[in-house]
């Protein structure tokens, strides 16, 4: 069986002065191989636990993840993982960033050159290939980690808002790389945001969380990842649909919000 | 109050070079670069930048006021110096029998350590005869000036006037350039005027301590020549320095990773942490002997913590997402130590090691002074037993500059080999 499967997963955190915290709730899901996920929500709602387990950080007190029949135990290569920011190596170029997975597997130069510079190329950063990570603006420093988790070729690349640190213009820039980049390689691709416009934008597929305890609210299918892999992503959001789907998920996350919020206030 | 004085005219210097070097300024009109258009300049720190005139005319008045108050030759412009040369003063005899004679003391004051010859006079006439007297400057004289009189003190005689000014026991007037005064057994104490200028061996002349420099830089001091001296202090803090890294890098780096180590060391570290080096000194001189061991343990010890917890520091410091980053690329444990845990932690132990070579070079000029055949400590204690100030402030003065070089040394090699260190 190929793909990422999520079965049934809670986690619960025993907080230190006694009480839990159930940050998931029985949570299932299946991904096919090349699809893309995006997983929104509001603060609290455990997306970010459900990466962390995904990606093998976190065991759940509850339930399993398997990839492609076999369970995940831990952090491994074939599950990439591209960060907000703060993830790069400072201490090295860019060239040996986007090499590290290649060099820590004991690949010698000449087997991987090739692809890193043509990944290097691919986002954009051929006259950077040696600079140093802190010349580097943020958007440039996100395609280093975007190109440093593809040369690895992992199986599932898990995101957490990877786009969430930069502004507005470079953000949509990235948007269309990772459409691209998606296309290309046909990885699998789970990415979290904040934002709904690039949770519509990116996603094959949309999941809405909710909190306490975290579990999936709902689930969309829809076709804007599709049409802004061959054109502007300002094209797209245009769409009628688009829109629609805009209201009706920012609506459903503030009434999250307010609930939240009303009953932060019940309690105090 | 030299100490006064000398203080006094700092601050004039401070205050007036600053006047003259704004009114300069005004005069050749304002710049207009981006942070003197800023309004807001107080409490605006990265307004605020050092005038490097005023760090130029405030090391050069350090040497005006060293020189003004020693009466250097390198600097025109003197306080006013001790007397020197020849004087006189008259005293008064007065006989039991009532009869007064007057005779002349002629003094010569000059300078310690010159030659000097006994002024000649005639013993004169009168129950009273003159005297000569020779003082170094600085310095004062008992005059014993009834021992070729007619009369003498034992005769019942006394002195009862100086300059034709009245004086009795205890007394004291200014006569001859100086300072008279009558001691309880009625002989003469004479002390030239001393002036405002310090006395070499309590402040030597810029000159005398760069002449020092360069006469122990030629022959050496106490067996060693001065490179061999400072040459030891270095090698020790080296060894000192070396070994407490050896060690204290590795343990600060299982502290960081390893609960059990953390635990078992955390209590010997704080404890540790706060004793001064100093205070271990005579511990240390007890168990491992006053020689070089002695020493170099001494050094291993202030090295060691400092290093720790900055090992300790660095491993805590790692941000998780890389650590998290590197293992979802595959890495291993060892590989995650080397690549990412190392390189990371690097710009906290080269803090550590500045502050480590810091504290090594104040101890081991320290524990120098407490026992050594050699070293820049070893020097400037031994100087100062036969007041030889103008080596102890060469001494001062190199050791200073060694530190400073030290710290420099350090900045360069950090901007070199860490050049990532607070910009992540």
């Amino acid at each position: 069986m190929s793909g990422l499967s999520i079965r049934n997963v809670s986690m619960r955190f025993e907080l230190p002065g006694g009480g839990h915290v159930q940050a998931l709730k029985d949570v299932s899901l299946d991904l096919k191989t090349g699809e893309l996920l995006s997983v929104l929500g509001p603060s609290g709602c455990g997306k970010t636990t459900l990466l962390n387990i995904v990606a093998g950080f976190l065991a759940p007190t509850e339930g399993r993840i398997e990839l492609n029949g076999h369970p995940v135990t831990g952090p491994d290569a074939e599950r990439g993982m591209v960060f907000q920011k703060g993830a790069l190596f400072e201490w090295m170029s860019v060239r040996e960033n986007v090499s590290f997975g290649p060099r820590m597997k004991g690949q010698r130069p000449a087997d991987y050159r090739a692809t890193v510079d043509h990944l290097l190329d691919v986002v954009g950063l051929q006259d950077f290939k040696e600079k140093a990570i802190y010349e580097l603006s943020g958007g440039m420093q996100q395609r280093v980690a975007l190109a440093r988790c593809l040369a690895n070729d992992p199986d599932v690349i898990l995101m957490d808002e990877p786009l969430g640190a930069l502004d507005a213009l470079t953000r949509e820039k990235m948007q269309s790389l990772v459409l691209k980049l998606w296309k290309e390689t046909g990885k699998t691709i789970i990415l979290i945001t904040h934002s709904v416009e690039e949770a519509l934008l990116l996603g094959e597929r949309l999941l809405v969380m909710a909190p306490r305890p975290g579990r999936i609210h709902r689930e969309y299918a829809l076709p804007f990842a599709d049409l802004g892999v061959g054109q502007d992503l300002r094209e797209v959001k245009k769409h009628p649909e688009f829109a629609t789907r805009r209201e009706e998920i920012l609506g459903m996350i503030w009434d999250m919000e307010e609930e939240i919020m009303g009953r932060a206030e019940g309690a105090a | 109050m030299t100490g006064l004085l000398i203080l006094v005219f700092y601050v004039a210097l401070f205050l007036g070079s600053l006047f003259i070097l704004s009114a300069i300024r005004r005069a050749r009109g304002r710049t207009r670069d981006f942070t003197s258009l800023k309004t807001v300049t107080f409490g605006d720190e990265s307004a605020v930048r050092p005038d490097r005139a005023a760090s130029v005319i405030s090391v050069l008045v350090i040497f005006l006021i060293w020189g003004a108050f020693t009466g250097s030759k390198l600097v025109p412009i003197h306080v006013p110096g001790p007397f020197l040369g020849d004087s006189q003063f008259t005293y008064t005899l007065e006989a039991p029998d009532g009869r007064r004679d007057d005779a002349t003391v002629y003094t010569r004051v000059f300078r310690v350590g010159t030659e000097v010859t006994p002024r000649e006079v005639a013993p004169g006439d009168g129950f009273a005869k003159d005297d000569t007297v020779e003082v170094g400057a600085w310095r004062s004289k008992l005059i014993l000036m009834d021992r070729n009189d007619e009369v003498t003190r034992k005769d019942g005689a006394r002195v009862v006037a100086i300059d034709g000014q009245p004086i009795s026991v205890g007394g004291q007037v200014r006569a001859g350039n100086g300072i008279v005064r009558l001691t309880d057994k009625g002989a003469l104490d004479y002390a030239p005027a001393k002036g405002l200028q310090m006395e070499p061996i309590w402040m030597p002349a810029p000159e005398a301590v760069f002449g020092q420099l360069i006469k122990i830089a030629g022959e050496g001091y106490q067996n060693f020549t001065l490179w061999q001296h400072l040459g030891w202090s270095l090698l020790r803090v080296l060894a000192g320095f070396v070994a407490g890294s050896v060690v204290g890098i590795p343990l600060g780096y299982a502290m960081g990773l390893s609960g059990w180590f953390r635990g078992w060391f955390d209590p010997i570290v704080e404890f540790m942490r706060p004793v001064p080096p100093l205070a271990l000194i005579p511990l240390v001189i007890i168990w491992f002997g006053i020689w070089e061991t002695g020493k170099i343990v001494l050094l291993f010890l202030a090295a060691l913590w400092i290093m720790t917890i900055a090992a300790r520091a660095g491993v805590s410091g790692v941000n998780i997402t890389k650590i998290h980053a590197a293992y979802s690329l595959g890495a291993s444990r060892w590989q995650i130590m080397r690549h990412v845990i190392i390189p990371n932690s690097l710009p906290e132990i080269f803090t550590g090691a500045r502050v480590a070579m810091g504290v090594c070079w104040g101890t081991v000029v320290a524990a120098e002074l407490v026992a050594a055949q050699k070293g820049a400590g070893m020097m400037i204690i031994a100087a100062s037993k036969f007041q030889l100030t103008d080596i102890v402030i060469m001494g001062i003065i190199l050791i200073g500059i060694i530190g400073y070089g030290i710290d420099i040394l350090m900045r360069i090699a950090e901007r070199v080999l860490v050049p990532w260190k607070g910009k992540s």
